[in-house]
């Protein structure tokens, strides 16, 4: 259940609705605000904190890290995840690399068509 | 250390045909601790005692630092009650409910709050409780309990016959009272959805005994389904950790209730192929310690 948590903060960086340096909930606050248990939260702040996108001042609060790259990397590791899917599916199809890499091309192609 | 929300030590109660046996449990301030166990498995007899409705025959109770059932009256003018069986009188309206409970506790009672909580549980003061709904009856109760802001919530079964929309709405307010890292909710369940959402700390509990107890992301992070691939010639080594084991043709499924990323390799050393490594739910869990609990015991 964490790891869905560690998602959306991860998102709503992503997308810059957290901006760094921006101070994010609390651990009990987020709890609160999203129904899920405080030590729910922890771990996926801890999780987080691991990762170095938050950053845990004492006694001041949490924030979000200052590193300018973030933004891009998070987007970087989503794209991966998404690829790493098709991978499994294509391995399961029993498609290989090439063939991927023809399918991905259609797609891209198909979207380009569509603006 | 802190004087802990609730502390079973050891607890005992026979019955002649049910026994509570050695329970022991803690539940910190500012948490909330889900007891989740089948019907019949002694959750309402732990509840009873935690309250001094029953008396233990063995162990020590403290509820806010008070002993159980000697100091109940200190304790109970901060433990909010409620369970299923707990009535409203039909006849009266909510509002003298309101004014019944706020008699008894004048300083702690807080008429804004129990007026948010009438608007949020869609309840209204003129509403005799003989016109309510089996839910509205469980919100009512609720809000009782809650709106004298009590530092203990103790809750048998409260999201039981609500709807999913009014299951929501308690558990929302149940969240909102752990703003404050003072209070505390015990809850019994044997809805894991629910104790799966809320929960910081999980007690198991079957046939009287408590048969695990817990973080409850500690409990999440150790349990694991793994799905092997394996030649029917070999035979898959005996691993510590691992609580079942279904084998059917090729395909093992191992359930592992102490899961380290050592245990899908030694695996593969034995010969087999490691196919999938999965998370499981609380009820997966919740039910693979019941039943491998059960076998333990030879029963």
């Amino acid at each position: 259940m964490y790891l869905q948590i560690v998602e959306q903060i991860r998102r709503r960086i992503a997308l810059g609705d957290w901006l760094s340096g921006q101070e994010i909930p609390s651990i009990r606050a987020l709890a609160v605000s999203t129904r899920v248990s405080v030590i729910t939260v922890k771990r996926a702040y801890l999780e987080l904190e691991h990762e170095g996108v938050i950053t845990t001042r004492q006694g001041k609060g949490t924030f979000v890290s200052e590193n300018v790259q973030l933004q891009q990397d998070l987007r970087d590791r989503e794209l991966d995840a998404h690829l790493a899917k098709a991978a499994d599916v294509g391995r399961e199809l029993g498609l290989g690399i090439k063939d991927l890499e023809q399918r991905l091309r259609e797609v891209v192609r198909k979207k380009e068509g569509n603006r | 250390m802190t004087t802990a929300a609730i502390e079973f030590r050891g607890v005992s109660k026979r019955y002649r045909f049910f026994a509570l046996d050695d329970v022991s449990f803690r539940l910190e301030p500012g948490q909330i601790l889900g007891f989740v166990g089948p019907n019949g498995a002694g959750k309402s007899t732990t509840i009873r005692i935690l309250m001094a409705l029953v008396r233990q025959d063995a162990g020590e109770v403290e509820v806010l630092g008070c002993r159980m059932p000697e100091e109940q009256v200190r304790a109970k003018w901060d433990v909010g009650f409620v369970s299923e069986e707990m009535r409203l009188f039909a006849g009266a309206t909510l509002d003298w409910h309101l004014g019944f409970v706020r008699s008894f506790f004048p300083g702690a009672w807080d008429d804004r709050y129990a007026g948010r909580l009438l608007q949020r549980f869609h309840l209204h003061r003129e509403q005799k409780v003989k016109g309510l709904s089996r839910g509205e009856q469980v919100k009512a109760a609720l809000l009782l309990a809650l709106a004298r802001r009590p530092r203990l919530l103790v809750l048998d079964e409260p999201t039981a016959g609500l709807d999913p929309v009014a299951r929501q709405e308690v558990i929302s307010e149940l969240m909102e009272v752990l703003k404050d890292e003072e209070r505390s909710i015990l809850f019994s369940s044997h809805n894991t959805l629910d104790v799966e959402q809320i929960s910081d700390q999980i007690t198991f509990i079957d046939r009287g005994r408590i048969v695990d107890s817990g973080d409850k992301e500690a409990f999440l992070e150790r349990w694991r389904r793994l799905s092997l691939e394996l030649p029917e010639t070999i035979a898959l080594p005996e691993l510590p950790g691992v609580v079942d084991v279904a084998r059917s043709g090729q395909t093992v499924v191992v359930t592992a209730n102490a899961f380290d990323d050592e245990l899908p390799a030694a695996y593969q050393r034995a010969g087999a192929e490691v196919r999938d490594v999965q998370r499981m739910t609380l009820e997966e869990i919740f039910v693979a310690t019941v039943m491998h609990n059960r076998k333990e015991h030879g029963e």
